[in-house]
């Protein structure tokens, strides 16, 4: 084995890379300063070197190793809406698709009123859904963070066992529970304290409401629960110390310091209901029902295609723009209090 | 304010947790204006009976009183004490700036003044200028001086400090210690200092309180704990020490005679009540108070032969081990290098150890 | 009275809107298999009579049998091949030094946060273009895709919670990166690979939007019970499957959070 070799000065490009080559390496590096040849020529010490990068470069095993990941996202994901959206520039007639660039199904989607309707509607369902499931689920996550003291894992299971059960089976629960004939109505009735049966309770924007805080609680709970854990306890113990009894503490230090928790829950239930079909139609009835219906009924008995893609972009381009003036709100927000 | 020896008087306080009794039966006074060390190892309870003070955790008996009166019921934000945090606790959602001036809240200062306030409590901090700085742009010595001036800009009477220095490099630890003591005498401020490290302790306290298992062993000036330790555990802790068994053979006023292992007959003051004909005691020597010679010392004052078994030149002195016929242990002297007559002492050689009879320190055996 | 302002006292009101919210969470589920045991087709009370027969129904009904056989299908092939790319994808992220790690792990984490119709229609314009024929396998598609990131997020814990110096020491005693894998990796995450199999066999199990969307002929259990929802008489049914469904589901997820809890010692700031 060659000793190594600082003492050695090969020529520029391919010296440079060797005198950095280990072990395996030596014999190519010898063969490549021993005629100081210019990198071109050196091809198998070129060749080497590459493989050689490849096992010194990090990022490069790293991107190895995630490339299956990436290729099904490319192909499930990435392609899919692709076409989407190149979809959403041609037009339906009849069974056909014609593949010629136009803007009118945006312009449907942007001028007819009832699109503009759905979308506020929505946008009002999906909002109340989110402040309201958040507003109940925080001082629960709030008592297992601060009160609870043994099996907080057993806690933490419990509050989001929920959220695991069949999607579908939730809302039908709820369809029993808040139907005409259904489980409150039903109880009720039965115990003399109404005669007639509750008629708001189901198919209404509010049956979707309760439905979806329902369906969601267990899941968007598991943020504001963790952004609380983090807390570093001592900063409770200085607020206390520096002079704030318990409620000034909660509003200085445990309130911000768990809003990104909180924003995140946003997140997580604004999203999914946004586009969420099955509860509109299992209990929303006529008034409540949501732009994903309409996407659905596009591509199931409507058959427009192309409007039901552009409807889709549509409603991912508002609710991207949603969360980002969310973030950027917040920001500011933070940077105020900062 | 008129000096008050007591101004927080800890009183036969006890604090368990489940099986484990973390504070035994302390009894602790702290005058105003005084620079107080809680010095023991990890799990002494010198932590629990700072945060008792403070209000974040309760005595199960006894009481504690601040300006004479008991604070036992009082929950934290309303006590006249303010903490340094172990961590620091900076609040990571407010610039440098909110975070100072947080404790102030309460006294409900318009914005000038209260900016006025807190670039005075950042001056005082050596760090004015710093107030629109975001707290994660600090390192560990910046934070620890903006929790400092965040406590002191509420102008408390106590202030409590939880291992403040603990996280710093040496140096920055030597700077800090400085500035602490200039700060506190300045302010006149008393501080409660909690520290495992006993050089700490001896330069910056006024007094300190060696804590072990809960109880305080000793309470007493950082001289007075050196030269004068009540207790082995005590005399173990702050520096070095040498420990000999020996028995009293007889006790004539406040002198001892007593039989020491490996050193044979040798003199001691007898100052404590445990000094009796026939006590078995511990004999202990500081290190340095032993001197060692080539050649047997005049007058055949105390003095043992011995050999060097170890030695460790560190510039400013030296370290020996000598072995002594008849102990397990070697002992340890500490003192120049040279020797009178030039000369230096080497391994192997064979000395004659030396020290006076003052300087003999008599300890009851640890029971345990 | 003393007031112990202190962070743990104990707090009435908040216990009892904890267990108030439980309660919330918990009674609509619970209805379920009580009107399964109901004697009448209307979910309605009172009760009218204790029996089985709805039971004994539905597991007679071959069409039921053909749904759950293909959703298990396709939820182990999901779920096997999720984990997969999730180990690939958390050892990437977690043991090199990946440039534009943040972007990346953004984009495989799009899934959770686009709603699953637009992921389903996207995926069927897809296939429609490419004249692929839907059926159990492109919902499969579909639902790796969704599952993906979890995967990757219960496996990133596991891979974070040991220490990365293990598997250099194996390499540094001669063993290649496969057999690294396998003698040091592959033990310690194997609780994470667990829990990420049967979380994502739950998922994909539950699946209904993208299913909807993207299969053909052939229903997975949830097409069928959507399938089911508009026959009143099949209603009773269609709970005594929902109860058993929910008891397994809850067994399945309770597993895998207590495995995910032991793959990295004590459980500290709550599972999620």
């Amino acid at each position: 084995m060659r000793p190594a070799r600082l003492s050695r000065r090969p020529a520029a490009p391919v010296g440079a890379l060797l005198r950095l080559s280990d072990q395996g390496e030596d014999h190519v590096a010898q063969s490549a300063t021993l005629g100081d040849r210019p990198a071109a020529s050196a091809s198998p010490a070129t060749r080497r070197s590459l493989a050689t990068r490849f096992r010194r470069s990090d990022s490069l095993r790293g991107y190895a190793l995630l490339s299956p990941t990436l290729l099904v996202m490319a192909i499930a994901m990435c392609a899919p809406t692709a076409m989407m959206v190149a979809l959403s520039f041609w037009v339906q007639s009849g069974f056909d698709i014609t593949a010629t660039f136009t803007l009118q199904n945006y312009e449907q989607v942007f001028s007819n009123p009832i699109f503009e309707a759905l979308f506020l509607r929505t946008i009002a369902i999906s909002g109340t859904c989110a402040v309201a499931t958040v507003l109940i689920a925080y001082p629960m996550a709030y008592y297992v963070a601060f009160h609870v003291k043994k099996n907080k894992l057993v806690w933490v299971i419990l509050m989001t066992l929920p959220f695991w059960t069949s999607y579908l089976l939730r809302v039908f629960a709820w369809k029993v529970v808040l139907g005409y004939n259904g489980a409150i109505n039903s109880g009720l009735m039965s115990l003399g304290l109404i005669s007639e049966p509750l008629e708001f309770l189901l198919y209404s924007p509010e049956a979707v409401v309760i439905t979806l805080a329902h369906a969601w609680a267990a899941f968007a709970i598991l943020p504001i629960y963790v952004s609380l854990e983090k807390i570093d306890r001592s900063l409770l113990e200085a607020a206390s110390d520096l002079g704030d009894g318990p409620v000034a503490r909660f509003f200085r230090v445990t309130l911000p310091l768990s809003a990104p928790g909180v924003i995140a829950a946003l997140f997580l239930i604004f999203i999914p209901t946004f586009g969420d079909f099955v509860t509109p139609a299992l209990v929303g009835g006529p008034d409540g029902l949501m732009l994903a219906n309409i996407v659905q009924k596009m591509f199931g008995k409507l058959n427009n295609w192309p409007l039901g893609s552009a409807l889709a972009i549509a409603m991912m381009a508002i609710v991207t723009i949603l969360c980002v003036s969310l973030i950027w709100l917040s920001r500011k927000a933070q940077e105020r209090m900062i | 304010m008129a000096r008050d020896d007591s101004y927080l008087r800890i009183e036969t306080v006890t604090k368990r947790f489940g099986s484990v009794t973390a504070v035994d039966q302390v009894d602790l006074s702290i005058g105003t204006g005084e620079f107080f060390s809680l010095l023991g190892p990890s799990g002494c309870g010198k932590t629990t009976l700072l945060r008792m003070l403070a209000g974040f955790e309760t005595p199960d008996v006894g009481e504690i009183y601040i300006d004479g009166a008991p604070v036992s019921g009082t929950p934290p934000h309303m006590r006249p004490t303010n903490m340094v945090f172990q961590n620091y606790a900076i609040f990571p959602h407010l610039n440098v700036e909110r975070n100072v001036a947080y404790g102030l809240r309460k006294e409900k200062l318009g914005r000038e003044e209260e900016t006025r306030r807190v670039n005075e409590a950042l001056e005082m901090v050596k760090l004015g200028g710093y107030g629109q700085r975001k707290s994660n742009e600090l390192s560990g010595g910046q934070r620890q001086r903006i929790a400092l001036a965040r406590a002191l800009i509420r102008r408390p009477k106590v202030l409590l400090l939880d291992e403040p220095l603990g996280a710093l490099d040496k140096k920055l630890r030597t700077e800090m210690q400085i500035e602490l003591r200039q700060l506190q005498q300045s302010l006149g401020v008393t501080f409660v200092f909690v520290t495992h490290d006993q050089e700490e302790a001896m330069t910056l306290s006024d007094r300190i309180a060696v804590m072990a298992h809960g109880k305080a062993l000793q309470v007493a000036s950082p001289k007075e704990i050196y030269n004068d330790p009540t207790d082995m555990t005590v005399a173990d802790f702050i520096g070095q020490m040498n420990f000999l068994e020996a028995s009293v053979r007889e006790v004539s006023g406040d002198q001892a005679i007593l039989d020491a292992a490996g050193f044979g007959a040798i003199k001691a003051p007898a100052r404590r009540p445990y000094v009796q004909k026939s006590a078995r005691l511990i004999a202990a020597l500081r290190p340095e108070k032993l001197t060692l010679s080539e050649s047997a010392p005049e007058g055949g004052a105390n003095s043992v032969r011995g050999k060097i078994e170890a030695a460790a030149y560190l510039g400013d002195r030296s370290h020996f081990h000598v072995r002594v016929d008849g102990l397990e242990q070697p002992i340890a002297v500490a003192g120049p290098d040279e020797q009178p007559g030039g000369g230096s002492l080497a391994e192997g050689a064979p000395v004659w150890l030396s020290w006076s009879d003052e300087a003999v320190i008599l300890l009851e055996r640890d029971r345990g | 009275m003393s007031k112990l302002a202190h962070l743990q006292r104990p707090n009435r009101p908040l216990m009892i809107y904890a267990i108030v919210y439980l309660a919330f969470l918990y009674l609509p589920v619970a209805l379920l298999p009580m009107f399964s045991f109901n004697d009448s087709i209307y979910i309605r009370f009172p009760l009218e009579g204790f029996t089985t027969k709805w039971y004994a129904e539905m597991f007679g009904d071959r069409q039921m049998h053909a749904a759950l056989r293909n959703s298990i299908q396709v939820g182990v092939i999901a779920s096997v091949t999720a984990t997969i790319l999730g180990i690939f994808g958390a050892k990437a992220v977690t043991r090199f030094r990946i440039k534009g790690v943040k972007p990346v792990l953004g984009v495989i984490m799009l899934p959770l946060v686009i709603p699953p119709i637009i992921m389903g229609v996207a995926l069927l314009i897809l296939l429609t273009q490419a004249d692929i024929k839907l059926s159990l396998w492109t919902v499969t598609m579909g639902h790796i895709l969704i599952c993906v990131p979890f995967s990757i997020v219960t496996l990133m814990a596991s891979f974070e919670g040991f220490d990365k110096s293990m598997e250099e020491a194996a390499a540094d005693l001669g063993d290649n990166a496969w057999w690294t894998f396998w003698r040091v990796t592959f033990p310690m995450v194997f609780p994470g690979i667990l829990a990420s199999l049967l979380l994502c066999f739950t998922i994909s199990f539950d699946e209904f939007i993208m299913a909807f969307f993207l299969a053909g002929t052939e229903q997975t259990l949830p097409i069928f019970i959507y399938s089911q929802l508009r026959f009143p008489q099949k209603l009773p049914g269609v709970l005594a499957l929902g109860a058993c469904i929910i008891t397994v589901t809850f067994v399945v997820v309770f597993l895998a959070q207590w495995l995910r809890g032991r793959s990295f010692g004590t459980p500290q700031a709550g599972g999620e």
